[in-house]
């Protein structure tokens, strides 16, 4: 007589885990879903309210410093606070030439930070608790291993024209479920391994409280504005990875794909 | 004569458990600024538990040198005694005529002596200079040095009491902040009458402000004029800004 072994199964575990060491999978499991979604969110959230923060002051520096009165790397044209110009006669600190200088505004700047930044950061907490959950059990149930970690015999350079030929015409190969190409899965790891832990260190490397506990973060990333401006690359590079996955999935067949992340289908 | 003092099992136990009790209840009653039901700001609330649980609540921050000093803007009020700028203050004018000799920062609240300080008065106790960076919550940063006196040495000075929760800085231009005894005994924060090595400027915050190293520019009041010690919260209702801003 045999036992069906699913009997004794945790039921949560089960559907968590389900067929995680099967690299043939056809469907996406329910934690990957719920962490995409969440993280989706979170993600248009950090963007919105990066967006706004970035519009209050749309310099970036390198160093430790960079204010309206000293020099910037560059200037965005995305909102009034662009070059306002609209300093009083600035006063020098030292009797010496190229003394650091202050000067007071005589510009009512446009700044919506109340909200913009809470929201920031509230956003910023559901995606590293996500992002957390997502790494811990992708790391465990054999996700990144079998899904995501290109196979030996799949990297090389026939299989690299290909995808890339592929991709510059936009003719993308559906496929189902976690079965991912060597493009997708290169770019998914460079996100979850390299983008958002960069962007999230960066993030906390703007915080004076942190920094205190943390110093060496600011050596890390060569000072408070240079973590800023690289916080802003990354964003950069972030948003491109969403676009182009976005047009990938439309490529590839919408419907499809929408189904296989939110149903089992 | 004193009894002698025998600790038995029994006693141990009892009063191990007594005061793991005593934690857990002001765990519970530890006083908290208010979320008013809104979720941004039962974000703030988040980040300031997340902070104060998994940082060191006396690391430094990280101070400067002398080269490093950088151009400052001067933000927000700028002169509370130019009644054409925002912020402005009969009585800070007054001040601002006779040079500030006339100035005295008053301490109250929950403090044994509560008592009004001159600008010679708070010299006389021992300073901190400092050469460290602000960071203003628009994105910018600037590195000054600050002179001036330790919060908490003026604190232990009026005597304050044990149930002291919060230190309210009110500035003439009515500005309202406040912060922790945390913060408020962070070695870093300190009454500055002093930066770049000369009085504090008027658009700095003349003739003393408020310089909290740990958290965003705002928390760092100019103009000082009274500093509250309360056992609760004050609150002034919503200002759609973090209270906390360590972040």
């Amino acid at each position: 007589m045999s036992i069906d072994r699913s009997t004794f199964s945790i039921p949560f575990l089960n559907i968590m885990f389900n067929n995680a060491a099967n690299q043939f999978k056809t469907y996406h499991s329910t934690w990957v879903k719920v962490s995409h979604w969440v993280g989706t969110l979170a993600f248009i959230l950090l963007l919105f309210t990066g967006i706004e923060i970035l519009m209050v002051h749309p310099r970036l520096y390198w160093g430790n410093t960079g204010n309206d009165l000293t020099p910037a790397l560059f200037e965005l044209p995305i909102s009034r606070n662009f070059q306002h110009g609209g300093w009083e006669k600035s006063q020098s600190f030292f009797n010496q030439p190229n003394s650091p200088v202050s000067a007071s505004r005589t510009y009512d700047i446009f700044n919506q930070n109340g909200w913009g930044r809470s929201l920031h950061f509230l956003s910023a907490w559901v995606l590293v608790i996500i992002g957390i959950f997502y790494l811990v059990v992708a790391l465990f149930s054999g996700h990144i291993k079998n899904q995501l970690l290109p196979k030996l015999n799949e990297l090389t350079f026939a299989t690299f024209s290909k995808e890339i030929k592929e991709h510059l015409r936009l003719t993308i190969v559906y496929l189902k479920g976690p079965q991912y190409g060597l493009m997708q899965k290169i770019s998914y790891l460079m996100v979850i391994f390299f983008l958002l832990p960069t962007i999230a260190l960066t993030g906390i490397t703007m915080s004076p409280a942190v920094t205190a506990s943390h110093p060496y973060l600011l050596q890390l990333f060569f000072g408070a504005q240079s973590a800023r401006t690289i916080h802003f690359f990354a964003a950069v590079l972030l948003l491109l990875f969403v676009l182009i996955h976005v047009l990938m999935i439309v490529k590839s067949g919408f419907k499809k794909q929408m189904n296989g992340m939110l149903f089992n289908k | 004569m004193k009894k002698k003092h025998i600790i038995t099992r029994r006693t141990a136990i009892i009063s191990g458990l007594s005061t793991i009790g005593a934690v857990l209840l002001n765990g519970c009653t530890k006083p908290a600024p208010p979320t008013y039901g809104n979720i941004l700001r039962m974000g703030d609330l988040f980040t300031y538990e997340a902070q104060r649980a998994l940082l060191d609540k006396r690391a430094l921050s990280k101070e400067y040198n002398q080269g490093d000093i950088s151009s400052f803007p001067a933000t927000g009020s700028i002169n509370p005694a130019d009644s054409s700028k925002p912020g402005f203050n009969k009585d800070y004018e007054l001040l601002h005529k006779n040079l500030f000799s006339t100035y005295q920062l008053s301490i109250e609240g929950s403090v044994a002596r509560p008592g009004l300080y001159s600008i010679d008065a708070l010299q006389k106790f021992k300073s901190r200079t400092q050469i460290t960076r602000h960071t203003c919550e628009e994105g910018w940063t600037a590195i000054a040095e600050w002179t001036g006196v330790p919060l908490g040495l003026l604190l232990q000075h009026a005597g304050i009491m044990p149930n002291a929760r919060f230190v309210n800085f009110y500035g003439y231009d009515n500005y309202m902040e406040s912060i922790d005894m945390i913060d408020a005994f962070h070695p870093q924060t300190i009454l500055a009458y002093g930066m770049n090595g000369k009085n504090l400027p008027i658009q700095h915050g003349a003739p003393l402000r408020a310089r909290v190293e740990t958290q965003i520019g705002y928390k760092s009041v100019k103009y000082l004029k009274r500093i509250v010690i309360s056992d609760h919260f004050i609150d002034t209702g919503d200002s759609g800004w973090a209270w906390y801003v360590g972040i």
